[in-house]
């Protein structure tokens, strides 16, 4: 479904990412582990349009979509959920969910989508009319989710979901995006918390300094000596 | 529209803006001739104050150059009344053109090299500043010692052509005004004003949900630039007499924009309330001060009285007028 081939991307002078090459593959869950700082966001971004790459191709469904810019990614199905949860803290939650069905592909399904966010977080229908700033952590990142969503993706790339929510949240966060995986949608989940996200996830890669280090499944890639010294600290 | 905003407001809220509506359409019949200058300048600011606040408070991109727009509307329908008798009516949509011209070129630069906050409104001062330096230079437009419309036949009022008495500009302004207000809250409450706000609160955000961020300011500097180009033409033909040296300067693009930080930056009353607390002020100041060489002193009130607004009530007045009044409607409002 999405193919990167040899991706480098330059901030300036420095270079965030470097030949970085990934597929995933329709209906699974891919999980991109690494530091801080290993080109996780980067990489996220420049597949959704946010920054043109130096080098290299992005393909998704088959479509070259090197260069583009963001809403004719995000219209052709790819969705993304910053990291940070970044909602729009004035407007309220049902606003913050309608700018999330403004791409063409999804204002006919607006209705549709809307009901099914509401299954999914009922929290989210019973403050429909509040102001997303006043949301609690885990309420926004269900937010930031429900507007991804709104836009009828095909694939979600998830950016640091589990960062600065209690654990017990996590677990639940976990737990919403394994279901929508279930229901065919195909996720890309960029995490630091790795034991976390391998375990989810059927293929993972491990991206290092801007490149790709390890890639292999889930299991195979958390039973790997070097990903447990350095990211388990086993 | 309009019945959808009568119902969304509260009573009182209604009550106030009819009183106020109709106090400023017979102000007129009722003030001196001075008042009514006092007032034609308060309206002045708060058009042009309307269509600025549309750039930064309503899409979230600070210009610091308006006085460019004024300064093109001004001298472009200027220009083409006295070479070539145009009149103004025909000559604005010329005006609009130049402004809003203008304003996409610095747009474009700005947008599409992701030129943002500060940087950018220091390239909206760079326009501004280096557009006066050439017209400056332009004898055709009368260069530094200005350029001058006939004041003549003032007695009638001819409103194709604005030659008049101070009433009539004062009712072309009120109903720019009312225009701008209109535009501005229709604007709002639009799919155009949601992309903005999203844009304004984080634009990231706003680009990651599918949102055309450089259509989308384009726009807005499209419309605020042509707007405030609409207010250069009043000017030029209110005041007759253009000099590039004030025009172009960034003391006129702070002047345009003191009203709305004061009264409220995104607010659609704001810009209004703004200028009627600043500008009469300035010239009771003024008037106070008149015959003691005290320079810049209202130059000094405004600073401190946007420092004051910035450390006491950084939302502006309007919001906590609002407060005060009770002007919210009973159920839960946006502004």
């Amino acid at each position: 479904m999405l193919d990167v081939e040899d991706l480098s991307v330059f901030y300036g002078d420095a270079q965030a990412l470097d030949g970085v090459s990934l597929s995933i593959e329709q209906g699974e869950i891919v999980a991109i582990v690494g530091a801080n700082g290993a080109g996780k966001t980067s990489l996220i971004r420049t597949i959704g349009g946010m920054h043109r790459p130096t080098k290299g191709k992005i393909r998704f469904k088959g479509v070259d979509i090197t260069g583009w810019p963001s809403y004719r990614v995000c219209d052709l199905g790819v969705g993304q959920v910053a990291e940070g949860r970044q909602i729009f803290p004035n407007m309220s939650v049902l606003e913050n969910l309608e700018m999330g069905a403004m791409l063409p592909r999804a204002r006919k399904l607006k209705a549709r989508n809307l009901e099914h966010i509401y299954g999914l977080f009922p929290r989210l229908k019973e403050r429909a009319g509040q102001f997303a700033g006043t949301l609690s952590g885990g309420e926004q990142q269900m937010l930031a989710i429900g507007r991804c969503l709104m836009g009828a993706p095909e694939l979600v790339m998830f950016d640091e979901p589990s960062l600065g929510l209690a654990p017990a949240i996590v677990q639940n966060m976990l737990a919403i995006i394994r279901t929508l995986n279930q229901d065919g949608l195909t996720c890309m989940l960029v995490e630091q918390n790795v034991a976390v996200s391998l375990r989810l996830a059927r293929h993972g890669y491990v991206l290092e300094n801007g490149r790709i280090m390890l890639k292999g499944g889930g299991e195979e890639l958390l039973a790997d000596d070097r990903v447990r010294q350095a990211y388990l600290g086993l | 529209m309009i019945a959808r905003v009568i119902e969304s407001a509260s009573p009182r809220a209604l009550a106030l803006l009819a009183v106020v509506t109709a106090a400023l359409l017979i102000a007129p019949y009722l003030v001196d001739s001075y008042v009514l200058s006092v007032l034609i300048i308060v309206l002045y600011f708060a058009y042009v104050g309307q269509a600025w606040n549309l750039m930064l408070g309503f899409a979230g991109q600070l210009s610091l150059g308006h006085a460019l727009f004024v300064s093109l509307g001004a001298y472009t329908s200027a220009a083409l009344f006295i070479k070539f008798g145009v009149p103004p009516v025909i000559g604005i949509f010329a005006a609009i053109a130049m402004a809003v011209v203008a304003g996409c070129l610095i747009g474009y630069l700005g947008f599409r090299f992701s030129i943002r906050g500060v940087y950018f409104a220091l390239l909206t001062i760079a326009f501004a500043e280096f557009t006066g330096i050439i017209v400056d230079h332009i004898s055709w437009l009368g260069a530094s010692s200005g350029l001058f419309l006939p004041v003549k036949n003032q007695q009638s009022n001819d409103l194709l052509n604005l030659r008049g008495s101070p009433t009539m500009f004062y009712y072309v302004i009120l109903a720019l005004t009312g225009f701008a207000f209109a535009l501005c809250s229709w604007l709002l409450n639009s799919k155009l004003g949601l992309y903005w706000q999203a844009i304004r609160e984080d634009q990231e955000a706003a680009e990651a949900s599918g949102v055309p961020l450089f259509r989308y300011k384009m726009i807005a500097v499209a419309i605020s630039s042509g707007l405030t180009g609409i207010g250069g033409v009043w000017y030029a033909f209110y005041y007759n007499n253009l000099f590039p040296e004030t025009m172009f300067k960034t003391s006129q693009s702070v002047e345009i924009i003191l009203g709305s930080v004061v009264g409220g930056v995104g607010t659609l009353f704001g810009p209004i309330l703004g200028a009627f607390v600043l500008t009469p002020l300035g010239e009771i100041l003024t008037a106070a001060t008149d015959g003691m060489h005290l320079d810049g002193v209202k130059s000094f009130f405004w600073g401190f009285c946007v420092a004051a607004i910035v450390l006491f009530r950084p939302q502006g007045l309007w919001p906590w007028i609002y407060d005060v009044l009770g002007l919210a409607p009973k159920k839960e409002g946006k502004r």
